[in-house]
C-alpha cells in the first residue's frame, strides 16, 4: 500500500525548501518543519519531506541501513521522486541516515570537485532531538559571533569529522539536521567545537 | 559619474496593451484560434517544437499566436515554459526502424522495398503561388490505394549498404551515459551525440547555411540522400515504479541518412561514411542540413583536415542555437548609457588631440 | 542521464497492459469517458495527483546507434487507487491531466481479471476508430507510392 506524497504538493514543496534554505543560511538555527506526511517506517516525516523536495531522478540517493532494509522506503521513494538508489555514498547527491549515530566516515562521501565544489553529497539526518542554545558550539557565515546546537544522537568522534571536512573547503559535505517538527542546517562552511 | 534612474514602467505596460492590439490585428477580420495555427501551419509548429526542443504541437501553436508568428519569439517562449516542467525521466530510444512511413525516399537506390513513398511534399510542385487558396474553400479528398504487400516494412537503405560491408556501422551503443547539454554546459571537443543534440535543437537556416557551404567546397563530402522518411514513431517510457516500458503515444519525426565520400585507410577497405538527421514533425529541410554538419564535424575523427566552418565544433556549436544568438544580438538594444558616454567622452578627447598635433604641425609647416 | 534500458522482457501479461495504455494513449478524452460510462468505476483517489513534466526523447545514431538526446516531449501521468483496493497508473504524451486520470482508472480495472473482458469491451470503439484511422491513413500514403515505368532500355 503506497503512502501518499504532499498533499499540496507545490505549496508544500515550496514550504520544505523555504525552511531547509533557512536553516542553512542561519546554521545552527532550528525552523519549524510539519509536512504532514506519514511515509514507510523508519522513514521520518522530515526526512521524507526533505527527499520529495530536493530529490529527483537526477540526484543519486544514498540510503542507510536501516532505510535500505525496508523495501516500502525504496517503493515509496522510487514513486514520488523517481531518485535512483545507489549502493556507493561517493555517487550520492543526498544520503538519507535514518540512524545518525550509525553514520559513515564523513570522508566515504562525495566531497564534490574543484570545479563543482557543489556536487558533494548533502547527508540528511534524523536526528531525536535538535535543541538550541546548549551543546556543540557553532561559528561561520550565517551566525552572528557564535551560537549552540545540541543534536542527538551523533557519532563517535563526530566533532573531528567536521573540523577533517571544513579544513577541505570548498570541498566537503553539507548537513541538513532534522528532527521531530524541525529542521537545522549544517553547511561545510560551519565551525564547530565542544565548547 | 552616472546617475541612476527609474521610470518606464507606466509606457511598459502601454507598450503590452498596444502588442495585444497589434497581435489581434484588424478586428473585423477572424480572430485565429491555436487549432488553426496547429493544423493549418504545421511546419511552422514543427520548426518551433524542434528548435523549441519541447514536442507539444497545441504549446508550440499557442506561443506563435502569442508571438505573431515570430519563430525565435515562439521558441522563446517554449523554452521558458518548458523550465517549469520536472523531468520524469529519459525515453526508451526511438526505433525509427519501426517507423509508420507517410513519406519515405532514397536518391541512391530506386527500387527498394517499401518502395519510394511521396507522401505529402512540395517536392515536385511548381511553386505557383495558387490563388485560389485564398478563397476559403473545401479540399477534395485525397486519392487512396491498396498498399502493397511490403508496404509494412520498410528496411533501412543503410542496412542493405551493409549486408556488403559498403557503409561505416553507426556507433555501438554502450550503455554509457548520454551527455545533455541542457543540463551541464558544453565543454569542447563535444562528442558526437552532444553534437547531434545541439544541431537538433539548432536555428534551421544557420544550420542549412552551414550544409550548403560544405556542399561548395567548404568541407568536402559528396553527399548522397541515402534515405529520407517521415512518419510516427511510438515513444516509451520505463517509470520507476512500473519497471516496465509504457507507451505513451506517437510522434511524427523526419529522418534523414546521408551517404557521404568513402573512406579507407591503409588497414581498413574503402567504405561510404554517414550523416545522421532527426527533427520533430515533418521538418526534411532541418534533417537534411544537420546530416551534413553531422558528417562535417566528423572530420577530425575521419582523419580529416579541419579547414571550413563547418568543420569547426566551436564555431558551430556556440553559435547555432537561435536563442543564444538572438540573445546576445537583441540585447544591444537595452540601454547602454553609461558605457557609451564613456566611448564619447574618449573620442572627444582624441578628437581634440588630434586637433592640437594638426595645427602645431600646420604652425611648424608655416614656420618654416 | 542514461536513457532507460528497455526494462526485462515484458510477459504475455505485460504486453497485452502496454497494448491497453498506448490504445488510452491515443484515444481521445471523450472516447475514454465514454468508454468509463459503460463500466461501473468504483470511486477512485488520487495517489498522485495527475501531474505534467517532460520525458527526453532519446534518438539512434545512425538511427540504430549509441542513443542521443534530441529533445524533450511532454508526458502526462496519473496514479490511482480504486476504492477496493487496486491501483491504475497512466502516462502520455500532452497536458491533459484529467484524460490521463480516466486512463489510470482504466488500467486499475483492467488489471483485474475478472472485469478485463469488460474494460476491452468498453474501449473496443476507440479500438475501432484508431484501426480505421490507420487503414485510411496507409491508403493515402500508399497513392503516392511510385510505379516505375522503364521508359527506353540503353542497350537499344
Amino acid at each position: 500500500m503506497l503512502a501518499p506524497g504532499f498533499t499540496d504538493p507545490v505549496h508544500d514543496a515550496q514550504a520544505t525548501f523555504r525552511a531547509v534554505m533557512d536553516a542553512l543560511a542561519r546554521p545552527g538555527l532550528p525552523r519549524p518543519l510539519t509536512p504532514g506526511l506519514t511515509p514507510p517506517a523508519p522513514l521520518t516525516p522530515e526526512l521524507a519531506a526533505v527527499a520529495l523536495t530536493l530529490t529527483d531522478a537526477d540526484t543519486p540517493v544514498w540510503l542507510d541501513a536501516g532505510l535500505a532494509a525496508a523495501p516500502a522506503v525504496a517503493a515509496y521513494l522510487r514513486f514520488h521522486t523517481g531518485a535512483p538508489l545507489t549502493a556507493d555514498p561517493a555517487e550520492a547527491a543526498f544520503a538519507l541516515i535514518s540512524d545518525p549515530a550509525r553514520c559513515p566516515p564523513l570522508g566515504t562521501f562525495a566531497p564534490g570537485t574543484p570545479a563543482y565544489p557543489d556536487t558533494a553529497t548533502t547527508l540528511v539526518f534524523a536526528l531525536e532531538a535538535i535543541t538550541a542554545g546548549e551543546g556543540l558550539c557553532l561559528a561561520g557565515p550565517g551566525i552572528r559571533g557564535a551560537t549552540r546546537v545540541a543534536l542527538a544522537p551523533l557519532p563517535k568522534g563526530f566533532v573531528a569529522q567536521l573540523a577533517e571536512n571544513r579544513a577541505g573547503f570548498p570541498l566537503g559535505v553539507d548537513l541538513i539536521l532534522t528532527a521531530p517538527g524541525r529542521v537545522a542546517g549544517l553547511p561545510r562552511s560551519t565551525a564547530v567545537t565542544e565548547n | 559619474m552616472y546617475v541612476a534612474v527609474k521610470g518606464g514602467e507606466a509606457a511598459i505596460d502601454n507598450a503590452h496593451r498596444l502588442l495585444a492590439e497589434a497581435r489581434r490585428g484588424d478586428p473585423a477580420v477572424p480572430d485565429l484560434s491555436v487549432a488553426q495555427i496547429r493544423e493549418q501551419m504545421a511546419l511552422l509548429v514543427d520548426r518551433v517544437m524542434t528548435e523549441g526542443s519541447l514536442y507539444d504541437p497545441d504549446l508550440a501553436a499557442l506561443a506563435l499566436k502569442q508571438a505573431r508568428g515570430d519563430v525565435v519569439e515562439a521558441v522563446f517562449l517554449v523554452r521558458a515554459y518548458r523550465t517549469t516542467l520536472p523531468r520524469f525521466g529519459a525515453s526508451v530510444p526511438l526505433e525509427t526502424g519501426a517507423m509508420t512511413v507517410a513519406r519515405r525516399v532514397s536518391a541512391t537506390f530506386k527500387d527498394l522495398p517499401g518502395g519510394q513513398v511521396l507522401g505529402p511534399t512540395f517536392d515536385y510542385t511548381h511553386r505557383l503561388i495558387d490563388f485560389t487558396l485564398a478563397a476559403e474553400g473545401e479540399t477534395a479528398p485525397a486519392a487512396e490505394a491498396e498498399p502493397h504487400a511490403d508496404a509494412a516494412t520498410c528496411p533501412r537503405v543503410t542496412d542493405l549498404l551493409a549486408q556488403d560491408g559498403l557503409i561505416e556501422a553507426s556507433p555501438p551503443d554502450e550503455g554509457a551515459p548520454v551527455g545533455d547539454l541542457t543540463r551541464e554546459p558544453v565543454d569542447y571537443p563535444a562528442d558526437r551525440a552532444l553534437r547531434l543534440q545541439a544541431l537538433a535543437r539548432g536555428d534551421e537556416g544557420f544550420v542549412l547555411g552551414l550544409g550548403y557551404s560544405t556542399q561548395r567546397g567548404y568541407g568536402r563530402t559528396h553527399p548522397f540522400v541515402g534515405e529520407i522518411r517521415v512518419g510516427e514513431v511510438a515513444v516509451a517510457f520505463v517509470p520507476e515504479e512500473l519497471g516496465f516500458a509504457v507507451p505513451l503515444g506517437r510522434v511524427r519525426l523526419t529522418e534523414c541518412q546521408m551517404v557521404n565520400q568513402f573512406k579507407g585507410s591503409g588497414a581498413a577497405p574503402p567504405q561510404f561514411t554517414r550523416g545522421y538527421g532527426l527533427s520533430f514533425g515533418q521538418s526534411e529541410r532541418k534533417a537534411m542540413a544537420m546530416a551534413l554538419v553531422d558528417r562535417a564535424l566528423r572530420a577530425e575523427e575521419l582523419g580529416e583536415p579541419v579547414t571550413s566552418p563547418a568543420q569547426d565544433q566551436e564555431f558551430v556549436l556556440a553559435h547555432c542555437d537561435s536563442l543564444q544568438a538572438t540573445g546576445f544580438v537583441e540585447h544591444l538594444k537595452l540601454p547602454h548609457y553609461v558605457d557609451f558616454q564613456a566611448e564619447l567622452e574618449l573620442v572627444r578627447r582624441l578628437r581634440t588631440e588630434f586637433e592640437h598635433r594638426s595645427e602645431s604641425v600646420a604652425m611648424q609647416e608655416a614656420a618654416e | 542521464m542514461t536513457p532507460n534500458p528497455a526494462g526485462p522482457e515484458p510477459g504475455p501479461g505485460i504486453a497485452a497492459r502496454q497494448a491497453v495504455m498506448a490504445l488510452c494513449a491515443d484515444a481521445s478524452r471523450g472516447e475514454l469517458e465514454a468508454a468509463l460510462a459503460r463500466l461501473d468505476v468504483p470511486p477512485a483517489e488520487d495517489l498522485r495527483p495527475p501531474q505534467t513534466g517532460l520525458v527526453m526523447a532519446t534518438g539512434r545514431i545512425g538511427g540504430d546507434g549509441r542513443p542521443f538526446n534530441l529533445g524533450e516531449v511532454s508526458v502526462t501521468r496519473a496514479a490511482i487507487r480504486l476504492a477496493d483496493g487496486p491501483t491504475g497508473f497512466a502516462y502520455h504524451l500532452g497536458r491533459d491531466r484529467s484524460k490521463a486520470r480516466l486512463a489510470a482508472i482504466l488500467d486499475a480495472l483492467w488489471q483485474d481479471p475478472a472485469q478485463r473482458d469488460r474494460v476491452e469491451a468498453a474501449l473496443a470503439e476507440a479500438a475501432g476508430r484508431a484501426e480505421a484511422d490507420r487503414r485510411q491513413a496507409a491508403r493515402r500514403t500508399a497513392a503516392t507510392r511510385v510505379e516505375f515505368l522503364t521508359v527506353a532500355r540503353g542497350e537499344d
